[in-house]
């Protein structure tokens, strides 16, 4: 009675394995109000999205607008929907992907403290000079240094200081801009 | 204009102002300032519930029937999370809801006061927009925008959280104007794009297995829709189908009608679906009770997707065109450009179509095998359908969730939008008594009826003590089939028959209960008496508790089971459910 399946040829198998994920970094202009965060955040652990990093402030304070920097590691499709699904909440008023709309910055700020004396120490201080990192605070056993830059360059300095004596770091996350005249 | 006022005036006046002239609540400690306004006018009346979920089910039902928002007023705590399953309901069936939680005073936020609870935290991931009113000059505003946003783009349920010193507060009111409500961020995209739509009429002129697959979305976009719907349908002569959801925007009266698709729908409409070469989706989602699996669905099919919302369009199905927009605005536009490229409809290009679906409708997949002896609940509801055609009235019907809620949409015919509601995406147990009750507020001469398990309508049961006290005549027809019939159907299939905690244990005597809370009670067990029971049940001018008792174990067929493509539907004359279903499959919902 019931018919076979039939070979399908179809394009819509579901596209897990067939998609790669990617790393997107999208920008969301959203009014400044209680909850905006928790709104956002909420949207992506109830969907199933992960978020990499997230970053946000206000920027326009005469218009209460802060603007949220969000990185995000999904297949081409997903992005769409995340994209739609931000679109749709009531306070966003823009989504960027800043990475599929062509040449833009991005920078993160990141503190490292490193304890260290003697030929550590001087070590320390010359890595330090060649990634352009801030001391910011000093101790005779320690230091507090200030790197801004992309976030491979932190990877990278705090790769470098990990043998050295490294003790925490905290980063802020990325703030992402395109370049050219063109605002958002 | 503006006009000083307590902001629980403002609350009131803003009800008037929106065109409110019934709430569903439930009073409480912090609503008290609320009610007390309301108390001081009479143009807003307010319909007491026995459970805060009550009220947001009829506030459903109020909505779907007269396309115009339901409103809901609780208090703070336990009012605000009682709602919350109606509202979550109401974000999956996309129905517009203005609820008005009360909330502790703001001085008293955070501190975990008596009835205090994060109700826009708790509400967040279940409305559409919601809002913590934390002064007094916000509130106008908040109160005619959460009308706005619940009632246009997607229509869904919009909280509205006031503290209540904020009630008490006193500020300048002003009235809904355009000017004000212009919201900076909020714009649904209501017109369609005209280059995406001719596209789309041109792989419609072009279809030759063509199929029309309509959902909720044309019922939301109001009573026009469902007329451009029909115009379209006549002027192409393609075939249309229907989700839970859509059924009514097309007439089931209409040759070109192939009855509800999906899980539960008919043979023709799956295996069209699945063999179609243009689908043409008009205000459905492609829900997964729809699509069965995914990677077989419909396989070889150009799919054009009309959605007003741009998150539905590929979330589950990757579509060729879509068109985000208002159905009503797209339909139009499709009338139009169709009727500029052709005058006649495809009758001899697609009737090698309607050939192979004649095929299909001869296989009769709705049949089931009737008895003398014990009432079939496919066959009580056949009868309750054709009593109801005789009568002049005005007929709404309501449903559970469960077999029965199936039987309804396979065996109830609707000619109309909005005289069908359900409880679909979120699948709600207890649905339709309040809805019922929703609907006879706003149809008062209208015959409303639930169609109801004994399962399902005890989750709300204390609801007719509402339509008590409003004289509220809705019929609640109850297939007692003793089971948690849907789930005892699922154990048949994926579990071996171990019926754990399906039955109905311990029943009520319904007949007793009504004339408890002062309705009537009416019992059938034989099929030879059950018309002249329901012409009693229609008789009575008063809330009606009907039991039916019908056959235990009756399964409902057809079914696409989990994990399974269209065109691997059960048919009803499938001896042994119970060894279709592989072991994938069974970890599906």
């Amino acid at each position: 009675m019931n018919a076979h399946l039939q070979p399908t040829g179809s394009a819509y198998f579901l596209t897990q394995e067939t998609q790669l994920s990617e790393r997107h970094t999208l920008s969301v202009l959203v009014d400044n109000e209680p909850g905006i965060l928790a709104r956002v955040v909420g949207l992506f652990s109830a969907r199933g999205f992960n978020i990499e990093s997230l970053t946000v402030s206000e920027t326009e304070h005469d218009k209460r607008l802060s603007r949220i920097t969000v990185v995000v590691i999904a297949t081409p499709k997903v992005l769409v929907q995340i994209k739609a699904q931000l679109e749709r909440l009531v306070p966003v008023h823009r989504v960027h992907d800043l990475t599929a709309e062509g040449a833009y910055l991005e920078r993160e700020l990141a503190l490292i403290k490193v304890n260290g004396t003697g030929d550590h120490r001087a070590e320390t201080l010359r890595l330090a000079d060649a990634f352009r990192a801030q001391i910011v605070d000093a101790t005779v056993e320690s230091f507090v240094f200030e790197v801004t830059g992309k976030p491979s360059k932190i990877d990278s300095f705090i790769a470098l200081m990990q043998p050295l004596g490294l003790v925490e770091v905290v980063r802020t996350g990325l703030a992402a801009i395109n370049r050219g005249p063109e605002g958002m | 204009m503006a006009e000083k006022m307590t902001g629980a005036e403002m609350v009131i006046q803003a009800l008037t102002d929106q065109g409110v002239e019934h709430i569903f609540g439930y009073p409480g400690g912090a609503a008290l300032p609320i009610y007390d306004a309301m108390f001081q006018q009479d143009f807003v009346k307010h319909i007491l519930v026995r459970h805060e979920q009550g009220a947001t089910h009829m506030a459903e039902g109020y909505a779907r029937s007269t396309g115009k928002p339901g409103v809901v007023l609780v208090t703070s705590g336990p009012g605000a999370t009682n709602a919350v399953t109606g509202l979550t309901d109401a974000l999956l069936d996309s129905i517009p809801l203005v609820c008005i939680t009360a909330q502790v005073p703001t001085t008293l936020i955070g501190t975990d006061a008596f009835q205090e609870c994060d109700t826009v935290g708790i509400t967040r991931s279940c409305t559409k927009h919601n809002y913590l009113v934390k002064s007094i000059e916000d509130l106008p505003r908040i109160l005619h925008e959460a009308f706005l946003i619940a009632t246009t783009g997607r229509p869904g349920p919009v909280v509205i959280d006031i503290p209540k010193d904020i009630q008490f507060a006193v500020g300048e009111y002003f009235r809904p104007e355009a000017e004000t409500l212009r919201h900076q961020s909020y714009r649904p995209q209501v017109d369609g794009d005209l280059a995406a739509i001719e596209t789309a009429i041109d792989l419609m002129l072009k279809a030759e297995r063509p199929i029309f697959y309509t959902g909720g979305g044309v019922i939301n976009a109001g009573p026009e829709a469902s007329e451009n719907l029909r115009e379209l349908a006549e002027l192409t002569g393609f075939p249309v189908t229907s989700t839970l959801m859509g059924l009514g925007a097309f007439p089931a009266s209409n040759p070109q009608w192939m009855g509800m698709l999906g899980m539960h729908g008919t043979y023709e409409a799956n295996m069209a679906m699945h063999d179609c070469d243009v689908m043409i989706n008009i205000g459905a989602r492609f829900d997964d009770r729809i699509t069965g699996r995914i990677d077989a669905f419909s396989p070889n099919s150009t799919k054009i997707h009309v959605d007003i919302d741009p998150a539905s369009i590929n979330k589950v199905v990757q579509v060729h065109v879509p068109i985000i927009g208002d159905c009503n605005r797209v339909l139009e536009e499709m009338i139009r450009i169709w009727r500029s490229r052709t005058n006649a409809p495809r009758t001899e290009a697609i009737a090698g179509w309607w050939t192979q679906i004649q095929k299909w409708r001869d296989v009769g997949s709705l049949n089931f095998k009737n008895s003398d002896t014990v009432i079939k609940p496919q066959w009580a509801i056949q009868r309750l359908y054709e009593a109801t055609r005789k009568q002049s009235k005005e007929v709404f019907i309501t449903t559970e969730v469960g077999q029965h809620q199936m039987w309804a949409a396979q065996h109830f015919h609707f000619d109309q939008p909005n005289h069908w509601m359900t409880s679909g995406g979120l699948g709600t147990m207890g649905y339709g008594l309040p809805a019922a009750v929703g609907v006879q507020v706003a149809h008062p001469d209208a015959l409303v009826i639930d169609i109801a398990g004994e399962a399902s309508v005890q989750m709300t049961m204390q609801e007719l003590s509402t339509a008590v006290q409003y004289r509220l005549p809705v019929k609640i027809f109850i297939l007692n089939n003793e089971r948690m019939g849907m789930v005892r159907q699922w154990q048949d299939l994926l579990h071996g028959s171990r019926y754990a905690h399906s039955y109905s244990e311990s029943l009520p005597d319904f007949v007793k209960l009504a004339e408890a809370y002062g309705a009537k009670g009416i019992k059938c067990d034989t099929p030879a008496e059950l018309d002249a029971a329901i012409a009693a049940m229609l008789d009575y001018d008063g809330p009606v508790l009907f039991d039916v008792l019908v056959e235990k174990d009756e399964n409902c067929l057809p079914m696409i089971p989990s994990g399974k493509p269209h065109n691997e539907i059960i048919l009803p004359d499938t001896a042994n459910i119970g060894d279709i279903i592989d072991e994938k499959g069974r970890q599906l919902v």
